[in-house]
């Protein structure tokens, strides 16, 4: 265990990714993930790996899948444009099933968008993005050292599954600097053996990577392969936290650096009496239902809150399955939502009224007024 | 009796889907004569691209990696620099390296990467019915320039390995044709010297290989042999185009 270091996120993440053993960087620049290849760049040759600064995403990627299927423990990292770009290689990677990590510190879209924090690629990185049965397993960190943790452990979920882990952190934690304590690491040791991989065939059979099976049969087999491990995934890999999930009656529902905004919102509420809890996804696929069927017979509502214009929120809806309102509150763009507007949504959901979406685009922070109608029923 | 013609032992005993007078066999036949004259089967990786050469996997009994369209440039350098001791090339048509995946080779090039490259060039797209490519002769016949391949409309044919040959980080380039049997002997030898380039470790290699498409050109297979001297020689001359020294 070290002592804590105060780290930008993104330079944490490339540390932690090199203490889990990972020696081959593949990327291209693009705002705002830069200090990863940057420290890469610098530290990758020195922990006897290879940096390269690919032409495009849609090279790195393929660069990804060479290195993947030739055994070794890689990864690249970008935003949401360049992510984009990568959905063709995610998808053969997926397919082929290579062990690998994709970072994508999220920035505005749709196209060039903008550069500052969004959340609005969790459709992309949960629903498949490229073409194909497909899924990663995506983690949605809200803190520097829940990154780094994440990080390290994205590479062994990887290994262990053979299949692509994306971390899908958003600008704010990318840009961000907080104190990281990096956990002792067996690093290489730790990666398994790949008797699979492309070594060259000296003493063995041929080895090969592919993704092509033209035989209805044998593709149909395939996916259905595949989606025994997806299940196996669901089963084994689900993380999230429940905040006051014994007696809460209102739930927020927010993942990555908004649910740390929502947090302050509940405690500040629970303080003047009223029964709000909050659910964090950590694993946005495999997407925690459980924690919502574990409150389902108290919840009387539930807001979920993001930076989009409502994405997760669909999954939420899915996964409380008509028991109880879920509500929704965003902002898009690289505007995050403030505390004071998602109080102000909250305490409308609980008076039961009904939400109009623009009464919650104010930017200036300010406190909510009492209300008498917001008072706390019991 | 003693035999003059085997199989090679880097080709597997398969048939194989290509065309009757399609040039992919005798280029596989070349690669894995070259394969195991320099010895090199058990640390050779292939990367298989997409196009007609897609199952290239099924024929050379080497380890392989079968890369998205276009892509098998930076696929070969993934495992390039995981594995910098083994033996990496790609197997490419003109419809993936010269178009989709012209990108990627270039700086593949650019980088100095230490792979080998084998590119079939037949001036058409084989697999998907014969379709125009970056490569496609003008006045040249296809599926998508039915009333042949007109300049001011759709260019011309895209030389690669002239376009390659400006690249410092390429280290040798040459352009060979397999219509008749010098100059698939010739072909042979520059296959072989690509291959001896990257195991010196002298960086990027790429023989590109004048080659036909009897179905999608609708001629015999004697016919596509005659068309490959009379019409693609003249536009695609052969040569060495790079012959890089030192390091």
């Amino acid at each position: 265990m070290s002592e804590p270091i105060l780290m930008k996120g993104n330079e944490a993440i490339a540390e932690a990714a090199i203490r889990a053993g990972c020696k081959y960087f593949f990327g291209y620049p693009i705002t705002p993930q830069n200090e990863i290849p940057e420290y890469m760049s610098r530290k990758l040759p020195e922990a006897g790996g290879v940096f390269i600064q690919a032409e495009s995403e849609v090279s790195s990627i393929n660069m990804v899948y060479g290195a993947a299927g030739a055994g070794a423990r890689v990864m690249t990292s970008s935003s949401s444009p360049g992510i984009s770009l990568m959905m063709e290689g995610i998808s053969y990677i997926a397919g082929a099933e290579l062990p690998c990590v994709i970072v994508n510190i999220s920035r505005g879209g749709p196209g060039l968008g903008g550069i500052q924090p969004s959340q609005a690629d969790y459709f992309q990185a949960t629903k498949g993005g490229g073409h194909g049965d497909y899924k990663l397993i995506v983690y949605g960190p809200s803190s520097v050292q829940e990154a780094c943790d994440l990080m390290i452990k994205a590479f062994h979920v990887a290994d262990k599954y053979r299949n692509p882990v994306m971390i899908l952190g958003d600008g704010m934690i990318g840009q961000m600097m907080e104190p990281v304590v990096f956990r002792d690491e067996p690093g290489d040791a730790a990666i398994p053996e790949k008797p699979w991989a492309t070594t060259g065939n000296e003493g063995r059979q041929s080895n090969l990577i592919t993704s092509i099976y033209l035989d209805p049969e044998v593709l149909d087999a395939h996916n259905w392969n595949l989606y025994r491990k997806y299940k196996a995934i669901e089963e084994n890999e689900v993380m999230y936290e429940s905040y006051h999930e014994d007696d809460s009656e209102w739930f927020l529902v927010a993942y990555g650096t908004v649910a740390r905004i929502c947090i302050s919102v509940m405690e500040k509420m629970r303080k003047e009496g009223f029964k709000v809890g909050l659910i964090r996804p950590i694993t946005l696929w495999p997407f925690p239902k459980v924690a919502f069927d574990e409150v389902a017979g108290r919840a009387k509502a539930f807001l979920c809150v993001e930076m989009s214009t409502g994405q997760m929120v669909e999954d939420v809806r899915l996964a409380v399955g008509g028991k109880a309102p879920v509500h929704f509150y965003g902002r898009t763009g690289g505007a995050v939502p403030l505390h004071s507007n998602i109080e102000k949504r909250m305490r409308d959901v609980i008076a039961g009224r009904t939400p109009v979406v623009t009464d919650y685009l104010d930017t200036t922070t300010k406190e909510v007024e009492g209300d008498e109608t917001s008072v706390p029923a019991s | 009796m003693k035999p003059v013609y085997l199989r090679p032992k880097s080709l597997t005993d398969t048939v194989t889907h290509y065309c009757p007078g399609c040039t992919h066999g005798i280029a596989h036949r070349l690669v894995a004569e070259v394969i195991d004259e320099l010895d090199i089967q058990g640390r050779t990786i292939g990367v298989a691209s997409v196009g007609c050469s897609v199952f290239a996997y099924n024929y050379f009994d080497v380890d392989f990696q079968q890369a998205a369209h276009g892509r098998a440039p930076a696929v070969a350098t993934g495992i390039k620099r995981v594995h910098p001791d083994k033996v990496v090339f790609t197997y490419q048509g003109d419809g993936d390296l010269a178009s989709i995946g012209a990108a990627e080779i270039v700086h593949a090039a650019a980088r100095r990467e230490n792979i080998t490259v084998i590119f079939l060039n037949n001036a058409i797209y084989g697999m998907t019915g014969g379709q125009m490519a970056p490569t496609t002769l003008p006045g040249q016949i296809t599926t998508t320039s039915p009333f042949g391949r007109e300049h001011k409309t759709q260019g011309y044919p895209l030389r690669m390995s002239e376009l390659l040959s400006a690249i410092e980080g390429a280290y040798y380039i040459a352009r060979c044709s397999l219509h008749n049997a010098s100059h698939i002997a010739r072909a042979k030898r520059a296959i072989k010297q690509a291959f001896r380039n990257q195991i010196e470790g002298k960086g990027f290699s790429m023989v590109e290989l004048l080659s036909t498409c009897p179905t999608n050109w609708r001629l015999t297979p004697v016919k596509a042999l005659e068309w490959v001297e009379k019409h693609m020689i003249p536009v695609y001359p052969l040569g060495e185009f790079r012959v890089g020294e030192g390091e």
